[in-house]
């Protein structure tokens, strides 16, 4: 297996709140990366800083071999690396269809029929075909969190990063859209998944990482992470010799 | 029929105001940036006309066919050079920007132009008339109005049916979304500022065939401009259009009135309108 991402000594921080300090980690080709961690311990901003949405204080971001740290957040869409937001941000006055046109023909380089094909079959996919030409401020939430997926995927990428993309749903709806990711990563897309819905995490994902205060504390099996002591303390605040 | 008249006139008039107004609108609804040396830009494609009709003896009209890619690679070296380091969360950096920008404009006109007044002659074109329906109308404003309709079809065509289009409405939505869907946000943004400076290149143009000008009138365009915008709604075209025939009836029937009244009465059926309505007539359905 090669790294598509390499993260070396990476640090940001915003005054007195370290966001990421000195974290290092790779992600390789084909992984499904799990990220838990308290609300405030630094997830989104890896993301923002991964897509080149923040820039670092230092250290070094690599993709597919290649030094992206200064690379702006366009370019990094053509490389190769998409995300969802926690918050679906759709462009609401345009409808769905031109949601997903924009990411295929701006960040994938596609053009008129390919451009539409590779829409309808990423539509296809998430299960958004229905409402292709509905405007993106009017869809329900699930429907919202789909496009962002669904705008993601038009972009071709070769790296997907999901921010809490099962939250705020009911348990049906969080099963359906597992199967869709389940797909997603079937394809060869890996995928960096932050997520709260621990269950929804675990049935994805082959490995996990645990932030706290912008630090790494674990990295590894799932399910040896979930069974340590450090994180049930940490993240799910048992008490360690409970 | 005398006041019928002057409706019919001061609506042809609005064409004009409509292709003042619609640079404007675009650049505003694109990138948040209000251009104050939008009338400035005007008067200097009117120039730029002036030199070239001069020069080579072409009709104006004819003129446009440089004129307008001249003022379209203005605008998009303006933007990335210029503007785009301006746009931010905060509005007044481009304002006062853009205003030192009118200035500076206006100062190289006065050196190199001169303050004489200056016409673009468009031949017999400039009093041909034809009448309709008991009314004698001129060719040159029909024309004018014809083009503004047809300028606006075309960019309400470009943002809702291209792709460029939609790059426009995406970074209009959301820019740092956008940056993420791989836009450029500074190319888009300069070729924004380009098609806004193409159609003020035609509004120049139209400007100088139809009134005299000197290098100190973009003021008074860029608030006939903004009326315009205004009482359409911002970010609607043909609200815009609208705009500019509410605006330039109102010039006409206050002129009917007493000719001293023109310009007042556009300005306070535009106050009316402000008052009444502060979104404009026709405001663009947000999300």
């Amino acid at each position: 297996m090669t790294a598509i991402l390499k993260l070396q000594n990476l640090k940001k921080a915003f005054g007195a709140v370290t966001v990421a300090d000195n974290q290092s980690y790779e992600v390789q080709r084909g992984e499904a990366l799990g990220i838990l961690g308290p609300n405030g311990a630094g997830k989104t901003s890896m993301f923002n800083l991964i897509t080149g949405t923040l820039k670092a204080n230092s250290g070094r971001i690599e993709f597919a071999g290649k030094d992206i740290s200064g690379w702006s957040a366009a370019r990094r869409s053509h490389a190769g690396i998409a995300r969802s937001f926690q918050v679906p941000q759709p462009f609401s006055g345009m409808t769905v269809f031109e949601n997903a046109m924009i990411a295929a023909t701006q960040s994938a380089g596609l053009h008129g029929h390919a451009a539409e094909a590779h829409c309808i079959e990423v539509l296809e996919q998430t299960e958004l075909m229905g409402k292709a030409n509905v405007l993106a401020g009017s869809l329900t939430l699930l429907e919202r969190k789909r496009l962002e997926l669904t705008r993601a995927l038009c972009t071709k990428p070769d790296l997907l990063l999901l921010d809490e993309i099962a939250g705020g749903l009911t348990e049906a709806e969080c099963q359906s859209l597992i199967h869709t990711i389940k797909d997603i990563h079937a394809s060869g897309v890996t995928i960096i998944w932050i997520e709260h819905v621990v269950h929804a995490l675990l049935s994805v994902v082959d490995r996990l990482i645990v932030v706290d205060f912008g630090k790494l504390i674990a990295d590894g099996d799932p399910k040896a992470i979930m069974e340590s002591p450090q994180v049930k303390e940490i993240y799910l605040g048992i008490e360690a010799d409970a | 029929m005398d006041w019928l008249n002057a409706v019919v006139q001061g609506t042809l008039l609005g064409g004009l105001y409509a292709l003042f107004a619609a640079g404007l609108s675009l650049i505003f609804g694109v990138m948040r940036l209000v251009n104050i040396a939008h009338g400035d830009l005007i008067v200097l494609a009117a120039y730029l006309g002036l030199t070239v009709t001069t020069a080579t003896g072409m009709h104006p009209l004819l003129a446009l066919v440089l004129v307008v890619p001249v003022m379209a690679a203005i605008g998009y070296a303006l933007q990335r050079g210029l503007l785009n380091q301006t746009l931010g969360d905060d509005l007044l950096p481009p304002l006062l920007v853009t205003f030192g920008l009118s200035v500076i404009i206006q100062n190289a006109l006065l050196e190199g132009y001169t303050a004489d007044p200056q016409k673009l002659s468009a031949g017999a074109l400039e009093t041909a008339s034809f009448g309709l329906g008991g009314l004698t109308l001129g060719v040159l404003p029909a024309l004018t109005f014809a083009i503004a309709v047809v300028v606006i079809w075309g960019l309400q065509r470009v943002f809702y049916h291209t792709p460029l289009g939609r790059a426009f409405r995406a970074v209009s939505d959301n820019q740092d979304i956008a940056q993420l869907m791989g836009l450029n946000r500074r190319h888009i943004f300069g070729l924004a500022m380009a098609l806004a400076l193409a159609v003020t290149a035609v509004a120049g143009i139209l400007l100088g065939i139809r009134t005299s000008f000197d290098p100190s009138i973009g003021g008074g365009r860029l608030i006939f401009g903004f009326e315009a915008v205004i009482i359409g709604g911002l970010g609607n075209l043909w609200g815009t259009l609208a705009g500019g025939v509410i605006l330039g009836v109102a010039q006409t029937v206050g002129a009917k009135i007493d000719p001293g009244w023109q310009i007042l009465s556009g300005h306070i059926a535009f106050l009316i309108i402000l008052a009444v309505r502060p979104n404009g007539l026709f405001p663009r359905i947000s999300a």
